[in-house]
């Protein structure tokens, strides 16, 4: 709902709120620039010698006028000619140009009502309105992304558009929230919807009818310093009834032009303060540096514009174009698409097209359109749902849930949910489940069974499609090519190989990164920034499907390094064993977020064996706060498998990675790497009790192993490996 | 170009000497180009001894800046309901503004002023700008403001 609330005026706004955001940006430096310009006013210069000083210069003196910034105007009318200056305080003479600076107004024009007055008004603020709902949901979605409000600044990860949306907004959403508020609040003072302030006092109706008091002895001009002064009209020339009006930051008052006395005097309301606070607020006029700032805030708007937009069309393209696509009251099948990136709808085009070959009616939504009142003619459901983040609807699928539990009835053309995700995520399906149990809570009478796709398996989707098919009594085979992300080129740099005196040939290989456009890597096109953990897809020759690889470094190291064992009869490890240093592979990255050391001081306690050591190396060598870090490390044998043993060494000596323990299985005597846990069981669990995380990666045996050892390493403190895993405490990257 | 019907100048006080006997007049205000947004223009009559006897026109519609306006709001104490249904747009620089009105007889060759106040947004305010006697004689003849307007005049 909240995405909702973000994409929509973000879309429909975009344009307008850039030129409200960069018109206000370049009309912040107007009071700056005019603050910095401004003549010095010696101190405690009363009012009454101001203005003898300006009438000295110019008899005919009208008016004397204080910006915020504290520029003085005088405003006269000599021998039948208006004049007006700027005026140097000190003298009294002309300092500048009066004139209003033709580019303020032509920018403020913009600014304000984009040249179309009144109805341009409303419309500015509208954007000041779509975007005071864009910061309140951005904030929401930021809050969420990071993962908490107090966790507003972690660093982020992902493609570099999204990304940056957030970097900015982060940043810029403090100002843009004030200066929307403001600007809301300007707008409406402007159409009258806001009670009008305490206008200036009644005139007052008697006067003394005598003239030609000097200034120098009107005592409220002599107690009022230039510093609080604000406006001085004088009397009009040969009109007695006429008085001098004053005004200061504390109010409005006449005197009397023969006596000098105050006649009356009317103080700012409260409403006033806040009125002229908020107008302060928003031009930065008598808040130069604030609006410096809330200017260079206004610049993210541009910047969040395009990335936003990107985010969004990188969603949308995502999908692939359906054709004959049938109304849903005619179709006897209705698909239901909850997707997030896009790749779901991908799943649900093949499930269309061999439907529709099969000579069946079928109707294409996304989940957030499900309308089962005008299923007439549907004879089976079928939900595709993919999952957003820990469990939450994708984008296509909001609001689905809770249109099925207000229903009264369940449909009755029975359902089948299949879920989409990544079996090495904790919450794998997590929303194709919650619709399962939704659908059985409500009774919706089912097709077959909830299955699920790991990692756009097409082997998964044609089982599923086979038993969909049975169900719905079609022949139905389902040839699905998963839209992989585009493959890079990478180029090896370099290898080491390991392991071929004891029969297991391994090899860590070093890549160069490519080089990738600002374009391609704002629309996550290119081949992504990564860190040492996330995943190394490379597609083999003769292959669609692509094989992944823990990376042993990340982007900072200016490489990409992975350790490769030799699988008997592996296609990926085959080609990757026989690849020379200047060949290159086809590569693209994939983010595994959980299997990263994360932030803080608790010790990271690395396990892995053979070439799962490569993320842990990783890790180590990334270690340049110096976390403590104990490895145990399980290989064959020292002098042949021995994986990263010089780099071991010499992190050692710099303080990367504190104890190293080795556990050779083809040594005297044999051991593996559980039982060197066991053995150090005493420090393990001391470890575990500093709040120490465990990541282990390799083999699925070991790692069973490892478990086993752990279990009974923590069982006299009465916790467990599941313990330690929901706390996020034990993650593992297994094959 | 504006023109206004009797109807609505019946509804202020000026027609009330005799609203027997009234005729249209056009009043047309032409501004200098004086490089400003659009100015607020405030016409109204004083009777023979300097006092206020009612508003004509009011261009610009946003009231909180009627106090620019310096002498009609000091003459009103800034009272909207003065400036009911006569109310239109702000001038813009170097623009005329014309206004055709029904004007009693009695308020000609009778010591009536008409004055015009005028304000800018960010430039100074220009009170009575403009102050000529309402005379049969006067009719057609141009008078110069002193900021903001290049020229003023009344025709029958």
């Amino acid at each position: 709902m909240i995405r909702v609330l973000h994409r929509w005026p973000g879309l429909l706004a975009a344009a307008l709120l850039v030129v409200i955001a960069l018109s206000g940006a370049a009309l912040s430096l107007f009071p700056a620039a005019e603050t910095l310009t401004v003549p010095e006013v010696e101190a405690g210069l009363p009012v009454a010698d101001l203005a003898q000083r300006i009438q000295n210069t110019y008899p005919g003196v009208e008016q004397i006028r204080r910006a915020p910034s504290g520029r003085i105007t005088a405003y006269w009318f000599d021998n039948g000619t208006p004049g007006s200056a700027v005026i140097d305080p000190a003298t009294g003479i002309r300092a500048a140009s009066a004139d209003p600076n033709a580019t303020e107004r032509w920018l403020t024009n913009l600014h304000r009502s984009l040249f179309l007055g009144d109805t341009g008004r409303i419309v500015s603020a509208i954007g000041a309105g779509a975007l005071l709902v864009l910061t309140l949901s951005g904030m929401f979605l930021v809050a969420r992304r990071t993962g908490g409000w107090r966790r507003w600044f972690t660093p982020l990860q992902g493609p570099l558009a999204g990304r940056l949306h957030v970097e900015v907004a982060r940043i810029a959403i403090a100002g843009l929230l004030l200066s929307s508020v403001t600007g809301l609040w300007m707008t409406a003072a402007t159409f009258e919807l806001l009670p009008e302030g305490g206008s200036a006092p009644a005139f007052p109706a008697d006067v003394s009818g005598s003239t030609g008091v000097a200034l120098k002895a009107i005592p409220a001009l002599q107690q009022t310093a230039v510093t609080s002064f604000r406006e001085l009209s004088f009397p009009y020339a040969g009109d007695a009834t006429d008085v001098f009006t004053l005004k200061t930051d504390a109010g409005t008052g006449y005197i009397d032009q023969g006596t000098g006395q105050l006649l009356v005097w009317s103080g700012l309301s409260a409403y006033e303060r806040v009125s002229e606070t908020v107008y302060m607020l928003h031009t930065g006029r008598g808040a130069s540096l604030l609006g410096l700032v809330l200017g260079v805030m206004a610049l993210g708007v541009p910047v969040m514009g395009g990335t936003g937009l990107l985010v969004w069309a990188n969603g949308r393209l995502g999908r692939p174009r359906l054709r004959g696509n049938v109304a849903a009251g005619k179709a006897e099948t209705i698909l239901l698409v909850g997707s997030e990136g896009g790749s779901t709808w991908g799943f649900a085009a093949t499930l269309q097209s061999a439907l529709k070959a099969a000579g069946q009616q079928v109707h294409v939504a996304p989940m957030s359109s499900f309308a089962p009142g005008r299923y007439a003619n549907a004879r089976r459901i079928a939900v595709l749902a993919a999952t957003y983040g820990d469990g939450d609807a994708p984008a296509s699928a909001a609001g689905f849930l809770d249109k099925l539990r207000a229903l009264d009835k369940a449909p009755g053309a029975p359902l089948a949910v299949l879920g989409f995700g990544d079996r090495s995520f904790p919450a794998f399906c997590a929303f194709a489940k919650q619709v399962e149990e939704a659908a059985r809570a409500k009774g919706w009478p089912f097709l077959m069974p909830m299955d699920t796709v790991d990692r756009q398996s097409p082997q998964d989707f044609a089982r599923w499609g086979r038993s969909f098919g049975a169900a719905a009594g079609v022949d139905l085979e389902l040839n699905h090519q998963p839209q992989m992300p585009a493959a890079t080129s990478l180029t090896l740099l370099s290898r080491r190989d390991y392991g071929a005196e004891v029969q297991a040939p391994a090899a860590i290989l070093r890549f160069a990164i490519p080089q990738a456009s600002l374009w391609a890597r704002l629309t996550g096109r290119g081949f992504q920034t990564f860190k040492p953990g996330d995943l190394m897809g490379i597609v083999p020759e003769g292959s669609t499907l692509p094989r992944f690889y823990s990376l042993a470094s990340g982007t900072e190291d200016g490489f990409a390094e992975i350790a490769v064992r030799k699988h008997p009869g592996g296609l990926c490890s085959g080609q990757l064993m026989n690849l020379q240093p200047g060949g290159s592979v086809r590569s693209f990255i994939r983010r595994n977020p959980d299997f990263h050391p994360g932030r803080g001081k608790a010790p990271l306690l690395l396990i892995g064996a053979g070439t799962g050591i490569g993320p842990l190396a990783g890790f180590i060598r990334s270690n340049a706060s110096r976390r403590p870090v104990h490895l145990f490390f399980g290989a064959r044998h020292p002098d042949s498998d021995f994986l990263y043993a010089e780099e071991l060494a010499e992190w050692s000596r710099d303080g990367r990675v504190g104890r190293v323990e080795m556990a050779f299985s083809r040594g005297q005597p044999p051991i593996y790497v559980q039982d060197a846990l066991l053995k150090d069981a005493a420090e393990v669990s001391r470890l575990i009790a500093e709040g120490a995380r465990i990541m282990v990666c390799g083999g699925r045996g070991m790692a069973r192993g490892v478990s086993e050892s752990l279990t009974a390493i923590l069982a006299p403190s009465g916790q467990t490996p599941a313990m330690l895993k929901a706390e996020d405490r034990y993650v593992e990257d297994v094959y | 170009m504006k023109s206004l019907l009797a109807a609505l100048a019946l509804t202020t006080a000026l027609t009330l000497p005799s609203i027997a006997s009234a005729r249209p007049v056009t009043l047309t205000t032409t501004l200098k180009d004086y490089g400003g947004n659009g100015a607020y223009v405030a016409l109204y009559v004083t009777d023979a001894t300097g006092a206020y006897a009612g508003s004509l026109w009011m261009a610009g519609g946003k009231s909180k800046y009627y106090q620019h306006l310096s002498d009609w709001y000091r003459a009103t104490n800034g009272n909207r309901a003065e400036i009911d249904g006569i109310t239109g747009a702000s001038v813009g620089a170097g623009r005329t503004l014309k206004i055709t009105l029904d004007l009693a007889d009695a308020l000609f060759d009778a010591g009536y002023e008409l004055h015009i106040d005028a304000a800018v947004e960010d430039m100074r305010d220009s009170p009575n700008e403009v102050a000529v006697p309402l005379t049969s004689a006067g009719a057609g003849k141009a008078t110069r403001g002193r900021r903001y307007i290049d020229s003023f005049s009344y025709n029958f």
